[in-house]
Formats: C-alpha cells, sequence, structure tokens
C-alpha cells in the first residue's frame, strides 16, 4: 500500500510538471516568440484554457502527500519555508497576469502584464528545478525530522547546505532549459505563421542544449549526491524512465526538425516524464533525503498514514483520478486545432 | 520553538489571508448559483435578454474567480508551511477532505471556466449552460470539502489518536458527514447567495440611479432583491439558528464567550449592546433581551446556560471581546438585511422600486455588509475554537511549525500585505471599468 501511494505521488507530481511544465516554457518564450500584441493574444490563448487545471494538479499532488505521507509534507514545506512563498508569490503574479492582461488595451498595461508573465514564469521553471535538486541533494534533517535551510553557504553540497549551491543552480537551470524546450514544442503545435516558425526554432535548440546539460547534470548527480544513483541498476522504474527519457528527447529533436510538431511536444511529454519517474524511482523509499547521516532520511514507511487510511484514500483516488482525466481529455477536445486568432472573436 | 512570539505571526498570517481568499469565493459561490438562474430563465423564457444579464456577470465572475484561484493556492500550502505540527497530526484526516476538494471540485471548475468564459459563441447555448451548471457545482462541492475540513477542526470525529501521537481515521462517513459540517454548510452557503444577490441588486441599483441600462438594471433589481430576501431570511433561520445550537452543544465555552456571559443561569439573556470587560468580568452598558438566549439555545426559557465562570480559566478563548464583536456585528448585520430586502421587495411587488430613490441608494451602498457579516462569522467561528486548533485534541500553540522563527513569519506576512493590497487596487479597478461600461456588447473593449 505505501508503494502504490508512493508510485500515484510521483505520477501526481509527474503530471504537475508534464502539464504547467509548458504554461512555464510559454511564459519563458513570450517576450522572445511572440512580437506583436496579436501574437502574445495567441500565446495567452494558447496556454489560457488550459493553464489552471494544469496548475490543479499540484494542489492534488499537494493533497495526496498530504494524505499519504504528512509528516514529509508537512517536514519539507516548513524546512522549505522561504523558497515556498518565493514559489506561492511567483504563482499568483503568474496567474494574474494571463488572467489581466486582456482587461484593459493600453499598451503600458499590456506590457506590464506581459514582463510579469514572463519573469514569474521563468523564476517558476528555476525555483521548481532547485527543489528537485535540493530533494536529491538531501536536507539537514534533525532528530525530530525538521530541518531549515538557509538561501545559501558556501554553495557546496556538504553539510552546512543552503538552498541555492553549486549543484541545485545548475538542476534550476536544466529545468529552465528542459520546460522552455517544452513550451516551445506547445507552441509550435497550437501556432500557426511567424509565431510557429520561431517558436519551432526556439524548441530546436532548447532539445538541443538539453542533450548537452542532460549528461553534465547526471555526473554531477553522481557527484553531489553519490549513492543516490547507487540504486538505479536495481530498480525497473528508473530503466523504463531512463529508456523513455531517451527516446523522447531523440524523438522531440527529430520532430521538430521535420515540422510534425505534435510529436516533438508529444517526444518531450515523454522526456520530462521519464527524468521525473527515473528519479523517483531511484529515490525509493525515501521522500526526504538526509545531507547528514542517512538515518536520519525520511521514509514513506515512517511518514505514511496508516494502512486502513490509505485504503481509504485509495477508494475516492479510484474514482477521482479517471474523473479528472476525463475533464482533461474533454477540455483538450474542446480545445483542440490551432488556437483561434483573437480577431475571430473571443478570447485572451 | 525559535522565537516565542512566532505563534503571533504565524496566526495573524492565516487569519489575514484566509480572511482575503474568502472574499473572492464567497462571490464565485453566490454569482455561479445565480448566473445559472438567469441562465435558465433565458432557456425557459427564450427571452435572450436573461442571456446578456448573464454574460455582464459570467465577466466580473471570470475577474473574481481568478483573484479566488490565486489566493487559494497559498492557503493550501500553510497548512504545511505555517503549521507543520497540525499536519503532522491531522493530516491522516483532514489530508482526505482536501485531497478530495483538489481532485473532485477543482479540477471540474478550472476545466470549465474558460468554456463558460469564452466559449458563448464556440461551442453554442446548450454547452455554455452545461458549462455554468458545472461551475456552479464545482464551486459548492468545493465549498463543501474545505467545510467538512473546518468541522473537523471545530468538532472532531471519526478519528483517534494513533500509537505515533499522530490521528487516525476510524470512520470515514463520520469524519465526512460531520453534523457540525451539515450545519456550517447550509448556513455559509446560504451566505454566499446572500453576498451575491447583495451585489447584483446593488448594481442594478445604481444604474437605475444613474438612469443607465434600464432594461438590464430592472432584471438585476428582481433578481437580486427576490434572492436577496429569502436568502436573508434562510441565513437567520434556520440555519443561524441552527448553527448556534450546535455551538451551544459541543462549544459551549465559545457560546458563553460569544455572548459575553460571564456567570451562569436559567432565564439567560441575549445582549444587543454592550461591551465586554474581560478584566472585571462583566459587560458595560448592556442592553438585554430576557430570556432569549436560553431559548435561542435551547428551545425553552428556562434552560441553564453555561457561563465563562463555569471553565476553567485556561479553556476560555483567547480573545473573547473580539469573538463577541464578531458574533454581534453578523448576527446584527444579519437582522438589518431581512429588514432592508423585506422593504425593497415590498416595493419591487408594487413596481415601484425603480422609482424609490432612498431604498436604492440603502441597496447601493449596501453590498460590503454582507463581506463584513461573513468574515465577522468567521471570526467568530475560528476564535471561538480557540484554544484549541483540534477542538479538545490539539492545542493552537502546539500546530505551529517548530523551525520556522518569529522574524520569517512576520517577512512573509509583510510579504502578503504588500502583494495582496496591490492585487486589490488592480481587482477594484477592473470590476469598476466593467460595471461602468455595463451589461452591453464587448467587442471594443477587446482589441
Ligand atoms: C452574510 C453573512 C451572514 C449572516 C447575515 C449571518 N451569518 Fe452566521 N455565519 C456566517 C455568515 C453569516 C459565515 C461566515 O458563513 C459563518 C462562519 C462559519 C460558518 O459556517 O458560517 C457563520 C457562522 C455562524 C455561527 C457559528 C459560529 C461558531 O462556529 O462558533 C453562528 C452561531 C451563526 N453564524 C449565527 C448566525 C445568526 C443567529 C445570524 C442571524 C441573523 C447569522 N449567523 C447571520
Ligand atoms: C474552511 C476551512 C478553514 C480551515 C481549515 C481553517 C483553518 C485555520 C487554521 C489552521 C488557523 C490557524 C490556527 C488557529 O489560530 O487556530 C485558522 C485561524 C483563523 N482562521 Fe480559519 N480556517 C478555515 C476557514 C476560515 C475562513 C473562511 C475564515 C475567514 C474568512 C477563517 C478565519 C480565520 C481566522 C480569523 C483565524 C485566526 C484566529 C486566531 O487568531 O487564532 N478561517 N484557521
Ligand atoms: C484554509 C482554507 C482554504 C484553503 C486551503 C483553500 C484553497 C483553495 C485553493 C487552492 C483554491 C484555488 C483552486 C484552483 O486553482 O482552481 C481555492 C479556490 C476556491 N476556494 Fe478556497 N480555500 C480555503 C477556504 C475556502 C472556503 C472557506 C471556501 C468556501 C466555503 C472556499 C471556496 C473556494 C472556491 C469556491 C474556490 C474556487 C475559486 C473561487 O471561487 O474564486 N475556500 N481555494
Amino acid at each position: 500500500m505505501v508503494e502504490l501511494w508512493f508510485a500515484i505521488a510521483a505520477a501526481m507530481l509527474t503530471a504537475y510538471v508534464v502539464l504547467d511544465g509548458f504554461d512555464f516554457g510559454a511564459g519563458v518564450l513570450h517576450l522572445v516568440v511572440a512580437k506583436t500584441n496579436e501574437e502574445r493574444r495567441r500565446v495567452l490563448g494558447a496556454i489560457g484554457p488550459f493553464w489552471d487545471g494544469n496548475e490543479v494538479w499540484l494542489l492534488a499532488a499537494g493533497g495526496t502527500l498530504f494524505v499519504a505521507f504528512p509528516k514529509a509534507l508537512a517536514s519539507g514545506l516548513s524546512g522549505f519555508y522561504f523558497a515556498i512563498f518565493l514559489v506561492l508569490w511567483a504563482l499568483i503574479l503568474r496567474g494574474i497576469a494571463i488572467e489581466f492582461r486582456s482587461h484593459v488595451t493600453a499598451p503600458l498595461w499590456r506590457s506590464f502584464w506581459d514582463v510579469t508573465f514572463s519573469v514569474a514564469s521563468a523564476s517558476l521553471a528555476v525555483l521548481f528545478g532547485a527543489a528537485l535538486g535540493n530533494l536529491v541533494r538531501g536536507l539537514p534533517l534533525d532528530a525530530q525530522g525538521w530541518f531549515s535551510l538557509p538561501l545559501f553557504t558556501n554553495f557546496m553540497t556538504e553539510n552546512p547546505v543552503g538552498i541555492l549551491d553549486w549543484y541545485t543552480v545548475l538542476t534550476g537551470v536544466f529545468a529552465l532549459v528542459a520546460l522552455t524546450a517544452h513550451g516551445a514544442a506547445f507552441l509550435a503545435w497550437k501556432a500557426d505563421g511567424p509565431l510557429q516558425a520561431r517558436a519551432r526554432r526556439a524548441a530546436l535548440r532548447s532539445f538541443l542544449v538539453v542533450a548537452v546539460l542532460w549528461p553534465i547534470v547526471t555526473v554531477a548527480t553522481r557527484s553531489a549526491a553519490p549513492d543516490f544513483l547507487a540504486a538505479f541498476p536495481s530498480r525497473p522504474f528508473a530503466w523504463v524512465g531512463a529508456f523513455a527519457a531517451i527516446v523522447g528527447l531523440v524523438a522531440a529533436t527529430h520532430a521538430i526538425r521535420r515540422s510534425a510538431d505534435r510529436r516533438a511536444f508529444l517526444g518531450s511529454c515523454a522526456f520530462l516524464a521519464g527524468l521525473m519517474v527515473a528519479t523517483a524511482a531511484c529515490s525509493f523509499p525515501v521522500l526526504l533525503r538526509s545531507s547528514g547521516d542517512p538515518a536520519l532520511a525520511i521514509t514513506a514507511y515512517a511518514a505514511g498514514n496508516d494502512r486502513a487510511g490509505l485504503a481509504t484514500a485509495l477508494s475516492w483516488w479510484l474514482v477521482g483520478f479517471p474523473l479528472a482525466i476525463g475533464y482533461f481529455v474533454v477540455v483538450f477536445r474542446m480545445h483542440r486545432g490551432k488556437t483561434p486568432s483573437a480577431a475571430e472573436g473571443e478570447g485572451y | 520553538m525559535v522565537g516565542g512570539d512566532a505563534l503571533f505571526w504565524h496566526r495573524l498570517q492565516f487569519a489575514f489571508t484566509i480572511v482575503y481568499h474568502y472574499l473572492f469565493p464567497q462571490l464565485t459561490m453566490g454569482l455561479a448559483f445565480l448566473i445559472v438562474v438567469m441562465k435558465a430563465l433565458a432557456l425557459k423564457s427564450r427571452d435572450a435578454r436573461w442571456n446578456d444579464a448573464a454574460r455582464f456577470w459570467i465577466r466580473i465572475f471570470a475577474l473574481n474567480f481568478a483573484m479566488g484561484v490565486v489566493t487559494g493556492i497559498p492557503m493550501e500550502f500553510q497548512f504545511g508551511t505555517n503549521w507543520a505540527r497540525f499536519s503532522t497530526f491531522a493530516g491522516p484526516v483532514i489530508g482526505h477532505t482536501l485531497a478530495m476538494e483538489g481532485l473532485f471540485a477543482f479540477f471540474l471548475e478550472s476545466s470549465f471556466l474558460s468554456v463558460l468564459v469564452w466559449g458563448e459563441k464556440r461551442f453554442g447555448p446548450k454547452t455554455h449552460f452545461a458549462a455554468a451548471v458545472a461551475l456552479w457545482f464545482g464551486s459548492w462541492l468545493s465549498g463543501y470539502f474545505i467545510i467538512a475540513t473546518n468541522a473537523f477542526m471545530q468538532h472532531p470525529v471519526g478519528a483517534v489518536i494513533g500509537p505515533d501521537g499522530a490521528l487516525r481515521l476510524t470512520d470515514f462517513g463520520a469524519f465526512l458527514f460531520n453534523p457540525w459540517a451539515l450545519a456550517a454548510y447550509a448556513h455559509n452557503m446560504i451566505a454566499t447567495v446572500v453576498t451575491a444577490s447583495f451585489v447584483v441588486a446593488a448594481t442594478g441599483a445604481l444604474y437605475t440611479l444613474q438612469g443607465k441600462h434600464a432594461e438590464a438594471a430592472g432584471r438585476f433589481l428582481k433578481v437580486g432583491v427576490i434572492a436577496g430576501l429569502i436568502a436573508s431570511f434562510l441565513v437567520a433561520f434556520p440555519t443561524g439558528d441552527h448553527q448556534a445550537k450546535m455551538v451551544a452543544k459541543f462549544q459551549p465555552v465559545a457560546l458563553a464567550a460569544m455572548e459575553g456571559r460571564f456567570e451562569s443561569g436559567a432565564m439567560a439573556d441575549i445582549t444587543l449592546i454592550g461591551q465586554p470587560n474581560v478584566a472585571a468580568r462583566r459587560l458595560d452598558n448592556p442592553i438585554r433581551i430576557p430570556g432569549a438566549l436560553s431559548f435561542l439555545a435551547f428551545g425553552t426559557f428556562h434552560s441553564d446556560v453555561a457561563g465563562l465562570d463555569a471553565f476553567p480559566e485556561d479553556a476560555w478563548p483567547d480573545n473573547i471581546e473580539l469573538l463577541y464583536y464578531a458574533f454581534h456585528v453578523m448576527a446584527g448585520l444579519g437582522t438589518l438585511f431581512i429588514g432592508l430586502m423585506a422593504l425593497a421587495a415590498g416595493f419591487l411587488w408594487r413596481g415601484r422600486l425603480h422609482a424609490t430613490r432612498p431604498v436604492l441608494w440603502a441597496l447601493m451602498l449596501a453590498f460590503p455588509f454582507p463581506y463584513i457579516a461573513t468574515a465577522a462569522g468567521w471570526i467568530t467561528a475560528e476564535l471561538g475554537r480557540q484554544p484549541w486548533l483540534v477542538y479538545g485534541l490539539l492545542r493552537t500553540k502546539d500546530g505551529s511549525s517548530p523551525n520556522v522563527s518569529s522574524g520569517t513569519a512576520l517577512f512573509t506576512l509583510i510579504g502578503f500585505t504588500g502583494l495582496y493590497f496591490v492585487l486589490g487596487l488592480l481587482f477594484v479597478y477592473l470590476v469598476g471599468r466593467e460595471i461602468t461600461h455595463g451589461p452591453e456588447p464587448h467587442e471594443a473593449l477587446h482589441g
């Protein structure tokens, strides 16, 4: 049961990264690929029907951790206190920028929200990447399972650690590039005309940078968290994830060259999902790794709800999850095809 | 604990962010209901002007919804960031309802919002109506899950403390259908309709006084006043009354504090006006209705109602004055609402409301007061729960995060204050523009 809930939590987080990831990527590229007001409205129109639903995956993943592994959630959120509020504030600004921009036509108003949207999206990509880096590197947990982290110390990965060190900055940058590629592929799929051409070019470039950075990050992980990858060979899911990631990245790069945009986007989804699955598989059963004594780590077994509680949660989860997927299918179908241009009437 | 007074900043930050968040969902939920009503009238009467009215409110709904979404996300995470020991303790139970809210309600709402807001032309009237219903259903469902969460904190049922000191769910049904949750849900949802109908009626009154948009203004007044009258009645009786009985039964010390009763006894009075003086253990300058509290809480004038003297001081809510004022503000406003809406409905009935300027002025200026009553009601509930975070099981002082210092909590509180102030200004500006523009086709605004 605990194993199942570990998998469910990992799956929900993966869905969040894959889905809200393209919103972040579109945000990062907003100022770069969309030059005119009309094009910027297209970018917002492309993610407009989806971003809020995508964000709900973060809430649902949070709720899942809350019910299944309350101790890990409480320790993680309070330990990262300051960074969490940066994320929350950036999420607020991102959402408000998308929704408020269209209400006033004044150019200054629109430029202001364009920049806000882009900066908030880019910060979120970096923050989430750095957060993942922190989880891999480990946290200074005490005997009661609490910790608190300064923003940075000496940028080294040994205690005393900070939120930012050379490794977590690297994972933050990696996330920024990978999500930029992801968002670019999404825009290439949803847009047409010069916007699409620019999105394709951005996608291709960022996929190539991802291909260069990925091996570097892997080597860095071996040095920052030597035992993390040790589990890899014995974890079938890690193999599956890594395989999906490689195939996804190759397919995406190949497809974007041939203007097969949807395939490129799906390849990018496979890449991100594969990375997440492989990371979760290597970490299992640890939820919060310790940067000091490994015995202090918080595992899924120790952080968990009891068996009966998890079984109850499973009973409603099995109803709710297909429903959520169903809504997504309906929404993606209703908004299928290219994003209609704003001149055609309703929209962002 | 790092920093002794961290608790104070945690509480203030939670209180500020939740009161601010709830300004928006209350209109979302009430307005979602009224939008369904208007769209149903349009489908039924084949009168396109009801659709125009609905379309105007959908634009305001969208702005309001966006604010509800972005201010709601921090709420979810503050359980972990600021109340980590509470989350560890209660997560195995309240994690259920919080996760279910995301899975069952937020996915539904967020999926169909864009269909409601942008999809009228693209998807046709039937789908558009279905989207309105989905939003109504989803938002009222999310209201239930969050109130069930809060109800567990007020009146914990269906769980026991497990061997590791954290709560364990023993009876999912009892937890989900907590009697406190049912009572609070009924009262709270009616209150959202009060808020929305006051807002709709105020807009109608504004246009009528300005002599603008007469067609739409008449419809707004009609929907607002009729819904407002019904909801104002229901919020006081039976739902408010029922809430008071729940408090009398499960939190008697909170009831004593809400009423400023320092001494126990039969024939308990209700105080209309008066200020609690906790140091001297009495109410200053009270004006009372004899016996009324006994009657309201237990159904007869002769029942004993416990006063604060019946409880040890460490069981008293820690801010009796504010609790007392908050409760009296809510109940006092509730009484006034019934009076105002009954008056307006009388003129509406005789077809004279549009020409009765004093009543129109009153309606126009009344819309902030349901927001105040709602915030006051929640402050009553949450202060009445003190000193407990989970009633009888976990004290508030034992629930905060041990690893967050008071300065850090103060810093994030200041950050929220600044950010929310700016967001509030922008929101008021944009809603003001929509109202100034009025219920007319909108193409020009979006070029
Ligand atoms: C428009 C808003 C509004 C109005 C007019 C009223 N209420 Fe209310 N009340 C609320 C909005 C509200 C609320 C904000 O929705 C609360 C907070 C918690 C809850 O479930 O509902 C609430 C809670 C609440 C409680 C529970 C407090 C606790 O849990 O400790 C009681 C006893 C009442 N109400 C009683 C009344 C009475 C007797 C009213 C008579 C007129 C009344 N309310 C009008
Ligand atoms: C329905 C879900 C809600 C939950 C789960 C909840 C939970 C909490 C928690 C954890 C605290 C901090 C601990 C404490 O001081 O006791 C708190 C305090 C508070 N909440 Fe709520 N709350 C909810 C709804 C609301 C709403 C809608 C409002 C107001 C609009 C509100 C008003 C307050 C206030 C004023 C405080 C501060 C009380 C104090 O100073 O102790 N709550 N609540
Ligand atoms: C501590 C308490 C609360 C938490 C943790 C919370 C959490 C949230 C979150 C995360 C959202 C955004 C959902 C999205 O992205 O679509 C939201 C919106 C919403 N919340 Fe809250 N909320 C709280 C209190 C309340 C209360 C007391 C109510 C009503 C009874 C309420 C009703 C709603 C509704 C209807 C929405 C939909 C958006 C909107 O209405 O504007 N919430 N809430």
